[in-house]
């Protein structure tokens, strides 16, 4: 018996492995008790179940995104100081290899898909229906099926830290490294698994909200009087509409390699690894664009609201964001030139990366030229959106080095590539996502983010950014490659290396500024009793702060772009305000348990199918299939808010 | 016809036929490699032609204009996607 359980623990708890997992284990159990004990003893558990769990309310779903991806910008961060402690000094042994396979996966994988896409699917929920004046999106009861999808996807790959091991084949898990045969183990399936069962969901998203844009906008709001937001986020659905499918097919071939014997990806039997190479990147590149054009979307936004005039150039804003949505598509190949595909299918893609800089440079300087002459603000979210400017314009003009295909054997998987991605990821999406969230925070939650410590926040993690990232261009061309757990004194790495290292802790500090922000703000932010905190331009701004569960008592009718801009200059904001007399009732959807279900038993699955063990998953597909078939019968699913309770709410409000 | 249960039925049991046929020959490689692989795209063809008629309803849509441009788009990025991908890939690429 007692055996028995030292061999569990030893095979899948890895207690043999020391302190780092035994630590961890705690922290989890404590946290896990301290969550279910305060939900016990403030009888909370009512509350969680009809609040959240069950929610399809876009307004909340967003709320748990960003709280999502938070927590995983944490643990992503965690996993990024690890890394840079083991390389700050010449022949370290902090973490040995093995360890720092696995962390340097995680880190990727979790940065890319379990914090920037929940970032931005956290604006595109609380934003967009308010921006184009809807009650929720296109198919609510689908969202709240993406989210728990997103969710227990992340959970099942987290889980893998403490529960069988995690994977260690990089973030692109290219085979044949990934194969069973050289990767044995359940990490590796847990990344498949993980990233596709979220995937799923991410794919309805998409769906989801180009059905919104198209469909739901406020009478009179044509498609050039959407804010440029929205139009992010149209370009950004339509993008994951054609490209996560082929995440989706090159994850589940290679899950069959490992699960079923198959032999798609392997050496032998005929096999192509390229292929799945090939295939990860027909969906990866497009995903470094879906995860920045919202981010470009929310500074469209900021600098426009922060510089009190109007986006320079919204035609040219609109067309450069179409443009690098269908030129993104044409670009892939860029991350694997020195493949050897010969000189023609190299410059074609060499040519067309090089093109994706000029929309984006039409986008910059319209940004430029929007401040050019405003009042400028310099508030928490504009600070982001010029830091931005500097910070991804770097990053840009060594995506063009990089795109040139011969100069490109040089830096190819080297520092300067890293330097390069971190540039445009950080300085593009967290920027932007952070400034988003400074800009919104009020409309979600009807309080401003302390300005005080979000500056502290701002200036530690700006300057720690440069100093942990500038140094890495440097040490690429001295000839480091990504990847390496050590490295010998004698190569003259050790100084650059250690500036880098200070950079992230810097980094690390600013973190935990924001989180002290956020904390210190719920209870002394100042509060929003307005809902036009920042003097905004678009619909979401004339609504009270935080929003009804309805959003807007009545339609309104859109004549302008910038419409609350328009109102507010000619005085005629009552034309917003809704009237007793208009008051209708109000048709929303009904909360429903099934989607959280729906995500439970995807999570059983995804774990049944990790360790091949086949009844959880046949369990957990059966879960799934059981509450699909339950919501196929639902008819009822539907309820009206009547008029009085309506008028209750406008008048609480000091609307009516 | 519009929306009748038949013709989801009908289109679901083609859609499970073509897949059974298609993984059938590749199973038993009852053709040689080159007509096996003819034979597949073909099938694969008509497996496209089911789901857009029987279940994304493409000849009944209420906005053509705005349904062919989305149809077109995806067309333009799945060619873009599989000919280019036998492009890159006939260029030694082949590690095995």
């Amino acid at each position: 018996m007692l055996e028995a359980l030292r061999n569990f623990a030893d095979t899948y708890l890895m207690w043999h492995e020391g302190p780092l997992i035994w630590g961890s284990d705690a922290l989890i159990l404590l946290t896990v008790i301290g969550i279910v004990a305060v939900l016990t003893y403030f009888k909370k558990w009512g509350w969680l179940w009809r609040e959240w769990l069950t929610t399809v309310d876009h307004k909340k779903i967003g709320i748990m995104y960003m709280i999502a991806a938070l927590l995983m910008l944490f643990r992503g961060g965690v996993d990024a100081e690890l890394m840079r402690t083991q390389l700050a000094f010449p022949g370290n042994h902090f973490l040995d290899a093995e360890h720092y396979n696995q962390i340097f996966t995680t880190h990727g994988t979790i940065m890319i898909l379990f914090m920037a896409m929940p970032f931005i699917f956290a604006l595109f929920n609380i934003v967009v229906p308010l921006q184009i004046g809807a009650r929720d999106v296109a198919f609510p009861f689908l969202n709240a099926v993406s989210f728990w999808l997103f969710f227990f996807g992340a959970l099942l790959f987290n889980i893998s830290f403490v529960f069988g091991g995690s994977p260690d084949a990089g973030w692109v898990s290219y085979p044949p490294l990934s194969e069973l045969e050289f990767d044995p183990g359940p990490g590796e399936n847990y990344y498949l698994l993980g990233i596709q069962i979220s995937g799923i969901g991410s794919i309805a998203t998409g769906i989801n909200f180009l059905a919104t844009i198209l469909k739901m906008r406020a009478p009179g709001m044509t498609l050039m009087r959407m804010p440029l937001f929205t139009w992010s986020v149209l370009a950004a659905s339509i993008m994951i509409i054609f490209a996560f499918p082929a995440l989706t097919v090159a994850l589940a071939l290679l899950l069959l390699d490992r699960i079923a014997g198959t032999h798609f990806f392997t050496m032998l039997h005929g096999g192509n690894p390229t292929m799945f190479v090939n295939l990860f990147w027909i969906w990866g590149h497009p995903e470094v664009y879906i995860v920045v054009l919202p981010a470009f979307g929310a500074f469209s936004e900021i600098v426009a609201t922060f510089s009190r005039k109007r986006i320079f150039g919204y035609g040219s804003m609109v067309s450069s964001l179409m443009l690098i949505s269908i030129i993104s598509y044409f670009v892939w190949v860029h991350h694997f030139f020195t493949m050897g595909a010969g000189p023609d299918v190299n410059t074609f893609f060499a040519i067309a990366s090089m093109a994706v800089a000029i929309p984006t440079g039409v986008k910059v300087f319209n940004w430029l030229f929007t401040m050019f002459q405003g009042r400028i603000r310099l508030s928490l979210p504009m600070l982001w959106a010029i830091a931005f400017v500097p910070c991804f314009a770097i990053g840009g003009a060594t995506g063009v080095m990089l795109a040139v295909a011969p100069a490109d054997y040089q830096y190819h998987n080297s520092y300067f590539l890293i330097a390069h991605f971190h540039q445009t990821l950080i300085g593009g999406v967290v920027f932007g996502m952070l400034a988003g969230m400074y800009y919104w925070w009020p409309k979600m939650f009807g309080f401003k983010l302390d300005e005080r410590l979000g500056r502290w926040a701002f200036w530690f993690f700006n300057a720690g950014f440069y100093v942990c990232f500038m140094p890495q261009y440097a040490l690429g061309f001295m000839g480091m490659q990504r990847r390496m757990y050590v490295y010998p004194a004698d190569l003259g790495w050790g100084p650059l290396n250690l500036v880098s290292t200070i950079g992230a802790y810097l980094m690390g500090i600013g973190f935990l500024f924001i989180v002290a922000q956020v904390v210190y703000s719920i209870r002394h932010g100042e509060r929003d009793l307005t809902g036009d905190p920042w003097d905004g331009r678009t619909l979401e701004w004339s609504l009270p702060s935080p929003v009804p569960h309805y959003n807007f008592a009545a339609i309104p009718t859109v004549t302008d772009r910038d419409m609350w801009w328009v109102l507010k200059n000619e005085g005629r904001t009552e034309d917003l305000q809704p009237k007793s007399a208009d008051l209708k009732p109000i048709h929303m959807p009904k909360n429903s348990g099934a989607p959280f279900l729906i995500g439970v038993s995807f999570f059983v699955a995804g774990f049944g199918f990790v360790f091949n063990w086949w009844l959880p998953a046949v369990a957990g597909l059966c879960g799934v299939a059981a509450c699909l078939a339950w919501r196929s019968f639902q008819y009822d699913d539907e309820y009206s808010v009547p008029v009085e309770e309506v008028m209750a709410t406008e008048i609480s409000l000091g609307r009516l | 016809m519009a929306h009748s249960a038949g013709k989801y039925i009908f289109g679901y049991a083609a859609s499970l036929v073509l897949t059974a046929v298609a993984f059938g020959l590749a199973l038993t490689r009852a053709l040689a490699p080159g007509p096996l692989v003819l034979a597949l795209i073909l099938l694969a063809g008509c497996q496209v032609l089911v789901q857009l008629y029987f279940f994304m309803h493409v000849t009944e849509g209420d906005g053509p204009a705005f349904h062919s441009a989305a149809l077109v788009l995806g067309f333009i990025f799945t060619f873009a996607v599989v000919l280019m991908s036998m492009w890159i890939m006939t260029f030694h690429s082949q590690v095995a």
